[in-house]
């Protein structure tokens, strides 16, 4: 993208090579935060789907599609919180018991959510 | 801070005696004991001091509020809060449903305002919330004296918080000096005495509160203390418009910190879980609505909660990819492809009209000189104009001097929570230049800076005078010389210098503390505990004269005309004819529509008939003017009237300002202007004031506010008719004749 066309061909083998250290790199991740991660995904999917929709469709319930849209994205962004804090590898939330993070996130998304059913309108 | 040092003294003092006279084993396990109940002891003590401070503050910064009550009386002040006063009064009446469905017909007469959809609700809901508490604990009170002591209340509440904050950033002794500091600081005082009801005596609880929370959750990275400050934030959107302050100091907070290399994961969590959920529960105040989406002002913490997440993601590959010229490769498309996005983004945004530009307010903000030359309405108000000097001493005092003292503490010893306050003094100390009002925005970062230079400063000197104490008493129990008791001694050769400079150093702070403490009482009680609804002078005798005729006049409207009445007077008094008056206003204090207060600048301004076509348009049956001419009052519409001539010319071109000026001087006397002395407002203010003799020695109609006489002491009115002037001559009622009959 960044290089001009006539290297295209060593541009994709770098991809590639990225790609394939990062496949490997990410296998190594434990199940728990990989399941995260499928969550995030997920979370970061449908709001994209809700925008792509919003664009084609028009946003004329805007706070209906704001409650969609930041639903998922604030899903997204906790549950993001919740694998930094039960990282193991990071040493910042040592002392940090997994349970308390996950108290922490259920009590967020317990907000999150009923605010946003107040706004669904 | 308090407590170490005594603690380390009760150790040595245990120690000696351990040594000196070798004791048998009970009696060694009962010093022990001692000493260990002696150390809880001190422990308790440090701890009932604090909280022995803290509550003496808390009701410091309550009393020292109410001056104004006994001065004057348990009152609503100024213009603002009698608007919330009438909310709030209805709020408690008719319930939270019909409050937020509150269409009001009384202001903005041909127009009506819709009140719940345009105000910030959280200090009605706050007082009446107070009010329903009260009466369930069966205290009767009146929800007037409820509005009046909330201010006072929630400045309390702020000390608390201030300690708070200043414990988290520095430590408890500093947390302690700032409640001190922040109780009795005349800047914050100024908004916050008993009786003025406005939104910034809780939105500055809320503030701080916010920001505390916030900086809780960067230290610890904890998504419950996180959430907590998007709950303050709630509160701070739902009380005042300030909160524009917090979203924009945050996201750059968050911008310098990623830019100076200390992004953390801690960081990560406490600034997303707060936009995130501090947005969408700020969406639930109408007022603000999807301005955190579509308004220009707002877009600042978006950018930044986007920029974190490229951030982080950036980071989570690079923990991931061992080969750095690949991840170089990686970073180079990721950012290009981000920039790129948000660019493309933020163009359509801006070009399609949906992201709205910066309002003028907050123009006028970054740029002081916007206001005077776009916005007559915002440069008009007196609180809106920069700030002088003299102001700045008068408000801060001594804070002015410890603040830039407190920065070089915090910059030595540079944390995430200290580079917060740093920015948040800086930040806010430039808008209080900017504007006077906003030096309330500054007040508690310059209390808690100026905090940290004190308790720093003190703190090193008590120890340099406590090391003094101790060294000759190690000296004379170690007797044999040591190499670090050598050290210790050299030392000590250099200390009696030190030790006396240290306490002249330390009744010098304590004197400029008590400066401080005797200045901010008296400007409280001299500045900012009037009223402004009821005047003080001095008689001729040195005795108080009390100029009640504001209420006056607004209870004689109140009893003498009919209920429908619609009365056009300035936008100043428009709120309080509005809750005092209980009558229909054409314009009020509250300035949403620029053309609606032209019109009725342009009729002040204008002849009279001119003016009675306007005013028939508006169905006005009574103008009411103030009028200072009598009893020297200053701020009176005559002296204001030339912005009502810039507001109206702003929008009618046939309002020109040079047409009542002479060589761009205003006057009222006989070299006046010829269409300034038969214009509508000077008709109304001098009517038959000719013939009253206001100071001895004077000619008749000597106007003493402006120190003239006047030059038309002939004012005739053909279509209006004085209805009531009031005792001191300070308001005057005009009522608006009928038309003639056509034959």
């Amino acid at each position: 993208m960044v290089k001009p066309s006539s290297s295209s061909s060593s541009t994709s083998q770098d991809a590639l090579a990225l790609f394939n250290s990062l496949r490997s790199a990410y296998s190594a991740t434990p199940t728990a935060l990989k399941i995260i991660d499928l969550y995030v995904g997920f979370a970061v999917s449908t709001a994209i789907i809700q925008v792509v929709y919003m664009a084609l469709v028009g946003s004329f319930p805007f706070n209906s599609f704001l409650s969609g849209v930041l639903s998922c994205i604030g899903t997204a962004v906790l549950a993001v919180c919740l694998r930094i804090q039960v990282n193991k590898e990071n040493k910042e939330f040592k002392d940090l018991a997994p349970e308390r993070a996950f108290a922490d996130f259920v009590l967020c998304n317990l907000v999150l959510h009923l605010v946003i059913m107040n706004f669904l309108g | 801070m308090v407590g170490k040092p005594i603690s380390e003294h009760v150790n040595g003092g245990t120690n000696t005696s351990k040594t000196t006279s070798p004791k048998p084993f009970s009696s060694d396990l009962l010093s022990n004991l001692s000493f260990k109940t002696l150390k809880l002891k001190t422990k308790q003590q440090e701890l009932l001091i604090r909280v022995s401070i803290l509550c003496l503050v808390y009701v410091l910064a309550f009393i020292t509020r109410l001056f104004s009550v006994l001065r004057y009386e348990s009152m609503i002040h100024e213009f603002d809060p009698y608007f919330n006063y009438r909310t709030t009064l209805y709020l408690t009446e008719k319930g939270f449903y019909e409050f937020w469905n509150w269409f009001d017909s009384e202001s903005w007469y041909p127009l009506g305002r819709i009140i719940g959809g345009t105000l910030y609700p959280g200090l009605m809901v706050t007082a009446a919330l107070i009010y329903w508490a009260l009466r369930f604990l069966r205290f009767a009170v009146h929800i007037r004296e409820v509005c009046v002591l909330t201010a006072p209340f929630f400045a309390s509440n702020t000390t608390i918080v201030a300690y708070l904050f200043g414990k988290e950033i520095w430590d408890t002794g500093a947390g302690l000096v700032a409640a001190a500091l922040i109780a009795i600081c005349p800047g914050y005082i100024s908004r916050s005495v008993a009786g003025s009801y406005d939104n910034e005596g809780v939105a500055i609880f809320a503030l701080l509160l916010t920001f505390y929370l916030f900086v809780k959750a960067v230290n610890t990275g904890s998504l419950a203390w996180s959430l907590a400050s998007a709950f303050g934030y709630f509160y701070m959107v739902s009380a005042w418009g300030g909160y524009v302050f917090i979203i924009n100091l945050v996201p750059l907070y968050v911008l310098v910190l990623l830019i100076t290399g200390r992004y953390s994961m801690r960081l990560y969590v406490a600034y997303n879980c707060m936009y995130i959920v501090g947005m969408l529960l700020a969406m639930q105040i109408r007022f603000v609505g999807f301005q955190h989406v579509q308004s220009g002002e707002h877009m600042a913490a978006m950018g930044v909660f986007f920029l974190m997440q490229v951030f982080y993601f950036l980071d989570w590959v690079k923990h991931l990819l061992s080969d750095t010229k690949m991840f170089q490769a990686f970073l180079r498309i990721t950012v290009t492809c981000a920039v790129g996005v948000g660019a493309v983004a933020l163009g359509l945004g801006t070009a399609s009209g949906y992201i709205s530009p910066w309002t003028g307010r907050f123009y006028s903000l970054l740029d002081p000189t916007y206001a005077k030359d776009h916005i007559p309405i915002i440069a008009s108000v007196s609180e809106h104009q920069p700030t002088a000097w003299s102001s700045f001493m008068f408000d801060f005092h001594i804070l002015l001097f410890l603040f830039p003292a407190g920065l070089y503490f915090c910059f030595k010893r540079l944390s995430d929570a200290t580079i917060f306050i740093v920015m948040y003094g800086l930040t806010s100390m430039y808008f209080a230049g900017v504007m006077v009002r906003l030096i309330l925005v500054a007040t508690p970062a310059v209390c808690l800076i100026s905090a940290i230079a004190v308790s720093a400063t003190i703190k090193n000197l008590t120890q340099l005078v406590r090391a003094k104490d101790k060294v000759p008493q190690t000296g004379s129990t170690k007797g044999a010389s040591s190499a670090k008791g050598s050290s210790k001694g050299s030392i000590d050769q250099s200390q009696p210098f030190q030790k006396n400079g240290a306490i002249a150093l330390l009744f010098g702070a304590f004197y400029l503390l008590s400066k401080y403490a005797t200045h901010c009482t008296w400007v409280t009680s001299e500045a900012y505990s009037s009223p402004s609804i009821v005047l003080a002078a001095r008689g001729a005798h040195g005795n108080r004269v009390i100029f009640d005729d504001y209420r006056e006049a607004y209870f004689w409207l109140r009893q003498n005309t009919p209920p429908d009445a619609k009365v056009m007077s300035w936008w100043d008094y428009g709120y309080q004819i509005t809750a005092m008056g209980n009558r229909t206003v054409i314009v009020d204090n509250n300035t949403w529509n620029n053309t609606h207060i032209a019109t009725v600048g342009r009729a002040m301004s204008s002849y009279e008939d001119e003016a009675y076509d306007i005013m028939r348009s508006l169905d006005v049956d009574y103008v009411l003017v103030v009028f200072g001419g009598v009893t020297g009052y200053s701020s009176d519409d005559i002296n204001k009237f030339l912005w009502m001539v810039r507001i109206g010319g702003g929008v009618f071109p046939v309002i020109k300002e040079p047409d009542y000026l002479v060589n761009g001087e205003y006057r009222v006397d006989k070299g006046a202007a010829p269409k300034m002395l038969n214009c509508l407002m000077y008709k109304l203010s001098y009517y038959r004031f000719g013939e009253l003799t206001t100071e001895y020695g004077k000619p008749p109609g000597y106007d003493r506010a402006r120190g003239v006489e006047i030059g038309n002491k002939d004012v005739k009115l053909e279509y209006l008719e004085e209805a009531f002037t009031t005792s001191n001559w300070i308001v005057r009622i005009y009522k608006v004749k009928p038309p003639n009959n056509r034959w």
